[in-house]
């Protein structure tokens, strides 16, 4: 039962073929002797966990079971989860219990699901390899001397490993959509609004987005159903009408115009890597999708203005950590400034304290003009970019990172090179627009590609339909790292 | 641009983060790197583009001011560092 997709498990379950409880069990039990090598998870808390399972036992044997009860789901330990230690990878949150739940806990608690655990990332979301963690780092399962990718690489790296059957991400700049890549699972990135921000710990607001992550598209499909929701406690939550995502996804891809940027097609990009993409768009073709030349001008600046918005928006949210109404409080001071400072310089790891340095000294008198506003400028060109490209296409397809996994330190300590590892992922972010990646082969070193999907806004269920149809003709998605038969 | 150890210092001040000489010397290059980075902005002629603060052009929702939640103090403390009588405390702000 652990290789089951979570709509094989649902129906499993409905079938009473096993209980919750021991579907509970057998992942607890796997992902607590794997998590030894892969450091996915930060915390279990088994009385919740099978609690939770008891009572999906219970919603089985009624009418009111829906697709996800009684499955359990690992969810990124940047969601505040009720009477759950949740940390967000940071020292400063080690002992923090969530007194509430996010709005998408309290969803997928609606619909039955079991909590797992809280899974491993990068400290504030702020990474590209999961080394940034207060917790140590999470190895890539096809490789434990390489990274999963970041931040939600513990997520990642749990769903690769068979140690949860799905789990939850957030998206800043790629945070969903690279460890995706480089640890062979699908991932999903919302259209900005669409999943409430309740309860998920801010790094850069205009730009986080939380999505599920899973083996397979439909898979997202179904998760992304109970994580959609219009919630008033969230600003810019938006009010859409409901969208039965999984019902979608058998459309024909004859005539589906596939967009090809060529600004993400270069000799940058590993050689396997284009390799991989080249195969996946010809199996489009043979689908009868066909495929459109389209440019993204400003898309190679995307990097250099999220370096500048993101860090602006972290170094505002993250003034809220000064030891005063939660976590961490330095233990020796002088004064109220001596404790704020010792406080946030004992309690933030490097890369967070280099991003609020960042953040404080672009947003600085004099230098606003120079950096935060031109990096809205340029923000607002990428988003007109991606509008006159889907007036001749209705998805886009590119690889969803330059390289396979990289190796564990290769890349810590440059962070250019580091940040560099999003240079596919982070336009969809600034736009809003909805993205995934999908496994769409392995290199020479076995280590799996990512196809990354951008689709048009509130177009989630056609990006999620073309990433069906190819799993469907395909089997990458099935593919299991080594780690997987231990 | 050229990014001083000063500036590192400054920002790290606004910031409420300790940092000694060694820590600020130490953050420079890899931040000099980033902001060489940031600067391939200026190559891009951005004149009379409209500024774009958010991803959807929607305005803030308002709603009516009433009390929504319940009062649950004593739970929301339970995760300070130091409170006492449902205060938090701080070290002495004001010398009397």
């Amino acid at each position: 039962m652990l290789d089951k997709t979570v709509k094989e498990l649902g129906d499993a379950l409905q079938r009473k073929e096993f209980s919750s409880v021991e579907l509970t069990r057998a992942f607890l039990d796997r992902s607590k002797t794997l998590n030894n090598e892969v450091n996915a998870f930060i915390t279990f808390d088994e009385e919740q966990t099978l609690a939770q399972a008891k009572k999906a036992d219970k919603i089985l044997s009624t009418d009111n079971a829906t697709a996800l009860t009684g499955i359990p789901i690992a969810h990124k330990d940047i969601w505040c989860a009720k009477n759950w230690i949740t940390t967000c990878g940071s020292r400063m949150l080690e002992n923090f219990r969530s007194p509430y739940d996010a709005h998408i806990i309290k969803r997928f608690n609606e619909y039955g699901a079991v909590t797992l655990g809280k899974t491993n990332m990068d400290e504030f979301a702020m990474g590209s390899s999961n080394e940034t963690s207060w917790f140590g780092n999470v190895k890539n399962p096809w490789d434990l001397n390489r990274v999963p990718g970041g931040s939600s690489g513990g997520s990642a790296a749990a769903v690769s490993a068979g140690m949860a059957p799905a789990s939850t991400g957030t998206d800043t700049g790629g945070s969903i959509r690279q460890p995706a890549a480089l640890c062979g699972i699908s991932g999903l990135k919302p259209t900005y609004g669409l999943v409430s921000r309740y309860g998920m710990i801010a790094f850069a607001s205009s730009l986080d987005q939380g999505g599920p992550m899973a083996k397979s598209a439909e898979d997202l499909a179904i998760l992304l159903e109970a994580m959609v929701s219009f919630d008033a406690k969230d600003s810019t939550s938006l009010e859409k009408p409901t969208v039965n995502y999984s019902g979608g996804i058998n459309r024909s891809m004859n005539g589906l115009r596939i967009g090809i940027p060529k600004e993400y097609f270069s000799d940058q990009t590993a050689p396997d890597v284009q390799k991989g993409v080249a195969e996946a768009l010809k199996e489009y073709e043979k689908m009868g999708a066909t495929l459109v030349d389209i440019s993204l001008p400003t898309s190679p600046l995307s990097v250099a203005a999220y370096y500048v918005i993101a860090p602006a928006e972290a170094s505002s949210n993250l003034s809220r950590f000064d030891g005063v109404r939660y976590g961490y409080r330095a233990p020796k001071y002088s004064d109220l400034n001596d404790m704020y400072a010792k406080t946030r310089a004992q309690g933030f790891g490097a890369e967070v304290k280099r991003r609020i340095l960042i953040g404080t000294y672009v947003l600085s008198h004099g230098y606003y003009d120079a950096y935060y506003l031109k990096a809205q400028k340029v923000r607002r060109l990428i988003s007109q970019d991606f509008a006159h490209a889907f007036k001749t296409c209705d998805v886009i397809m590119s690889p969803t990172t330059p390289s396979t996994a990289f190796q564990i330190g290769e890349k810590a300590s440059d962070p250019v090179q580091m940040y560099l590892s999003d240079t596919f992922t982070i336009a969809a972010n600034l736009a809003g627009l909805p993205a995934m990646s999908i496994p769409c082969g392995l290199d020479q070193n076995q280590l799996p590609i990512g196809l990354q999907l951008i689709g048009n806004y509130f177009d989630e269920a056609q990006m999620i339909a073309a990433a069906h149809q190819y799993q469907c003709v395909t089997d990458w998605h099935l593919k299991k790292p080594p780690l997987y038969g231990v | 641009m050229s990014l001083t150890k000063q500036d590192v210092k400054k920002a790290a001040d606004l910031a409420r983060i300790e940092i000694t000489d060694q820590e600020a010397e130490d953050a420079l290059d890899p931040l000099k790197k980033v902001f060489t980075l940031i600067e391939e902005m200026q190559q891009l002629n951005t004149e009379n583009v409209e500024p774009m603060a958010h991803a959807q052009d929607i305005s803030t929702r308002l709603r009516d001011d009433v009390v929504t939640e319940v009062d649950q103090r004593e739970l929301l403390q339970a995760s300070a560092p130091a409170i006492e009588n449902g205060l938090f405390l701080v070290p002495k702000v004001i010398d009397q």
